[in-house]
């Protein structure tokens, strides 16, 4: 069912393996063993039937490291596709209001849209329990050690939702400012959240994040009578890490600037709605 | 500390490498970190020795590359060296610019018995 890999919605390791198998760079190294270099200039036509397994030699491996992970975030990416869905992956670091601004968006949206939530914390299952009193279904990852989400993961839990056509998907993130920037779960857009009690240099200070997102969200507005948070100094730095980062700014918990940030969320879905020849 | 997560798939491409190249120990490693790439190259030789610990890379010595920035400056027309993924142009200090090289995280080769 799916476009690009041919696979169906699983995402156990058997697929995976089979993935590996078909990759291009398997093929290439069979050119090696056929015709290595190392072989043939090393020891000559009359070691040409020794096996040589003992004797140190170079191997190309030309890999991406996140190679694996990003196959299944195409898999994701087409799973999200076939449906004509929006997911989003939301990025920021703990506390920045994240849960807060999807339980209110939620609120706003809801029976209007389907909404499915994805959280991912290290431990407990509190943001996800959020989520459902809203009764939208959610799924909780706990990461354990691991410092953000993978698309191996994330496709695990999309298998325990039940996804309907045009539906809009939030993955809530470890909270993390570094390591999920690195790491593709198929989603259209990482959102970055920033509230206004974090300092207006976080962008310069985390640049990674973002520079990876399309979206920053600066919450907490209502907070801003008494910081010193400077919001043009803060979108300034931002748009010196990546000058093609939209930016809203809002507060989850009065409902200001609420209004741009659905309208945002209904276009995008929109555009997955398209299907492109 | 996602260097840990990332030796993790470097010894999963390792392991899975071993079946179709016909080899039972590791014995160096290269991989090739972009100055962009987020990638920490002491975090990465520490996380390294730890995961490879009990694998058939246990004593495999890691060499690392460090790949510099390059990114595309568009008022300029041509691609100029960058530190960071906040650097203004070099030479006409504008931030219009396209990161263009240096991001990658690569498994370049091995050297195996």
């Amino acid at each position: 069912m799916c476009g690009i890999c041919g696979c169906g919605e699983g995402h156990i390791h058997s697929h995976d393996e089979q993935h590996d198998h078909e990759h291009p760079h398997d093929h290439h190294h069979g050119h090696d063993h056929e015709h290595g270099h190392h072989h043939h200039h090393q020891h000559g036509p009359e070691h040409a039937h020794a096996p040589g397994l003992t004797q140190a030699r170079m191997v190309q491996i030309e890999q991406d490291i996140l190679a694996k992970n990003n196959r299944y975030a195409d898999e994701n990416r087409c799973y999200f596709a076939d449906r004509g869905m929006l997911a989003l992956n939301l990025v920021s670091s703990p506390g920045s209001g994240k849960t807060t601004l999807l339980t209110e968006t939620i609120t706003r949206l809801q029976g209007e849209l389907d909404i499915a939530v994805i959280e991912g914390d290290q431990q407990t299952a509190r943001d996800a329990d959020r989520i459902r009193a809203t009764g939208v279904p959610a799924v909780q990852i706990n990461t354990g050690k691991g410092c953000h989400l993978d698309a191996h993961r994330v496709g695990h839990a999309l298998e325990s939702l039940n996804l309907s056509n045009h539906s809009l998907l939030f993955i809530e993130n470890v909270g993390n400012l570094v390591c999920p920037s690195a790491f593709d779960l198929g989603e259209a857009h990482k959102v970055v959240i920033l509230s206004v009690t974090e300092g207006e240099d976080k962008p310069i200070k985390y640049p990674d994040m973002f520079h990876a997102a399309d979206l920053m969200i600066l919450n907490k507005t209502d907070l801003l009578p008494y910081l010193d948070f400077d919001v043009e100094q803060c979108i300034r730095y931002a748009k010196q890490v990546n000058p093609r980062i939209k930016v809203l700014s809002l507060s989850a918990k009065t409902g200001e600037g609420m209004e741009s940030w659905l309208k945002w969320l209904k276009a995008e879905l929109e555009l997955q709605r398209i299907e492109y020849a | 500390m996602h260097e840990m997560s990332l030796c993790e798939s470097v010894l999963q491409i390792i392991e899975h490498q071993a079946q179709t190249q016909h080899y039972r120990k590791v014995t160096a490693v290269w991989l090739e970190i972009g100055a962009l790439s987020g990638v920490e190259p002491e975090a990465m030789r520490f996380s390294f020795e730890v995961v490879m610990q009990g694998s058939l890379a246990e004593a495999a010595r890691l060499e690392i590359i460090e790949l510099p920035g390059i990114a595309w400056c568009m008022p300029c027309g041509r691609e100029v060296p960058v530190q960071q993924l906040y650097d203004a142009c070099p030479h006409c200090g504008s931030r219009q610019l396209q990161i263009v090289g240096g991001d990658q995280m690569r498994i370049k080769e091995l050297e195996v018995e």
